[in-house]
């Protein structure tokens, strides 16, 4: 599948944003963020800017950007029209979140209650989105178990380490908690991960080019002439390949900046403690989107479509 | 909405039942659908650099060619791909904005240009790679089964089939109402054992496809004769091929 950038920035950036305002919502209904009025308006307005952009970005993909809003209208069947309700939703309880906390501080139940909301709002969003391609029965890399639990985690660990990043500043204690609970969804993130890889090499094709032309009963089937001498929008869009090698390159990448990075910088910041961590858990943040990204570039370009078949290659 | 219109027994299905046997490769149809539905209910159906050394485009049927078997008996087999006009179409049902619809009446599915967005997701839905993209319009493309055709009482009745179908020179293509278990079609895919295509994706394809009838097996066969002396020219020995089946 060709790996678009303005799909990858809208599964990665609103992941990581996502993840943040959930553990905003968690973390302050349990009393372990910062009490200052303005910690809670400036971060959940940095989670809100990451998720949006995210969004804004997924339009740019559109054939017609103006029509986007006609996307709400099928929440009965599909799961791109359920992303846009719940996504366009979690934005009332996260603004009344921010407002309660600017004006009242996050303990009391005008906050925890739209903290929550939001909190839940967030992970629906994060789950209708990795539904989009768990649904999709010709992508077995997509159509797979491992994909729901895959995108849940990583927002949780992105959403952790911009977290961390941004409370460390106003206080180093709230700050190492946030960095702990990145530590652990970064190794629980990774897991799943190399689960997700290990189960899509080893998962027998959905089809083969013989039950797709339906000539198998004549032996097996090849291809002897294409449609077209020159590329379509299919060979384009859903026939994208890397070479299998730089495949192999490309995970130990991810693995190497997405994940052992940020678990080594967390874990230095919670060492050191402040000042060193005011600088290791925002680099924490970078490596762990940069590395989110790599991995959602393979998750398209590992990704192989029945279409394909027809063009004589396996799927 | 994107809701699948419930199916009654009996309802009216039309689709395409396309002969491998007799298809003889030659792209005709694909051309007459470009043709048509250029300037029909999707048109237009865009070129770029049509006249440059990458000419690329929006087609809604394609031409595949396969070799089947192996050895003597293998078999060279054209195969063209278009909408199979589904019963379970997840085109259909994954698309965010109602653009996308199976139609109740006669289970045709078909793209709402105007409310499109061009999300692509559709494409992605489908197994077969049906739909293409309109880079140019900004929205999805598909067989309509040339419902500008088929309905059309400004042309006369015989026309009424789908371009596909009207021009096919080998009279590979068989369009009708394949919910009818009397029709022509569903008559023909009954004696010719007719199939689906991917089963195993649960899309329950309306098309169907005729298999290449079975043949002497050639790698049974003793090899050619030897020329009598005298036999004659080569259409002399084709006569006498056909006669000795």
């Amino acid at each position: 599948m060709n790996p678009a950038f303005s799909v990858i920035m809208l599964t990665t950036s609103s992941g990581a944003g996502y993840g943040m305002l959930f553990w905003l919502g968690v973390m302050g209904a349990a009393g372990a963020m910062p009490a200052a009025r303005w910690f809670g308006v400036v971060a959940v307005l940095i989670a809100l800017a990451l998720a949006t952009a995210g969004l804004l970005a997924s339009t740019l993909h559109l054939g017609h950007p103006e029509r986007a809003w006609r996307a709400v209208s099928q929440w009965r069947t599909s799961w791109l029209s359920r992303e846009g309700v719940v996504s366009l939703a979690t934005y009332l309880p996260a603004l009344a979140f921010a407002a309660a906390w600017g004006l009242g501080g996050p303990r009391g139940v005008a906050t925890v209650v739209p903290g929550l909301l939001a909190a839940l709002c967030t992970m629906l969003t994060v789950a209708c989105q990795a539904m989009i391609y768990a649904s999709l029965k010709p992508i077995r890399q997509w159509h797979n178990r491992f994909v729901l639990p895959n995108f849940l985690l990583l927002a949780l660990f992105s959403g952790a380490a911009c977290l961390a990043a941004t409370t460390t500043f106003w206080e180093a204690r709230s700050g190492r908690i946030v960095a702990g609970v990145g530590v652990v969804f970064c190794i629980g993130a990774a897991v799943a991960k190399i689960a997700y890889w290990r189960a899509i090499d080893r998962a027998p094709p959905v089809a083969t080019m013989e039950s797709a032309t339906g000539l198998g009963t004549l032996g097996p089937v090849r291809e002897l002439e294409a449609p077209h001498t020159e590329e379509n929008y299919l060979l384009r869009e859903m026939g994208y390949a890397i070479a299998r090698k730089h495949g192999e390159r490309l995970r130990g990448i991810a693995l190497a900046v997405g994940f052992a990075l940020p678990a080594i910088l967390l874990i230095l910041g919670l060492a050191l403690g402040n000042p060193a961590a005011l600088v290791l858990f925002p680099l924490a943040a970078i490596a762990a989107l940069l590395g989110v990204y790599v991995e959602r570039w393979l998750f398209f370009a590992q990704a192989t479509h029945t279409i394909t078949l027809y063009y004589g290659r396996a799927a | 909405m994107t809701d699948i219109p419930r199916q009654a027994p009996g309802q009216k299905k039309l689709g395409l039942v396309i002969d491998l046997d007799t298809c003889v490769g030659c792209h005709a149809c694909a051309v007459n659908c470009k043709e048509w539905n250029t300037s029909g209910h999707y048109a237009p159906l865009t070129d770029f650099d049509a006249y440059q050394e990458r000419p690329q485009g929006v087609w809604l049927n394609r031409v595949h060619s396969y070799e089947a078997g192996t050895g003597p008996d293998s078999r060279t087999v054209h195969f063209p791909r278009s909408c199979l006009h589904c019963e379970e179409p997840a085109c259909v049902t994954v698309c965010p904005t109602g653009a996308s619809y199976k139609r109740a009446e006669d289970g045709i599915v078909l793209v709402n240009t105007e409310i499109c967005i061009g999300c692509k997701l559709c494409s992605w839905a489908c197994p077969y790679g049906a739909r293409e993209f309109d880079e140019d319009e900004g929205v999805m493309k598909k067989c309509t089964l040339c419902i500008d055709r088929i309905y059309n009482e400004n042309i006369p009745e015989a026309e009424r089939v789908p371009a596909c179908v009207s021009t096919c020179p080998a009279h590979a293509r068989h369009f009708g109402d394949l919910g009818d278990p009397d029709s022509a079609v569903s008559r023909l895919v009954a004696e010719r054992g007719g199939y689906d295509l991917m089963p195993e994706m649960g899309y329950k394809p309306v098309n169907k496809y005729l298999p290449p009838r079975r043949r002497k097996s050639q790698a049974a066969a003793p090899g050619p004769a030897p020329e009598p002396s005298g036999a004659g020219g080569s259409v002399l020995r084709w006569i006498d091929r056909v006669l000795s089946r």
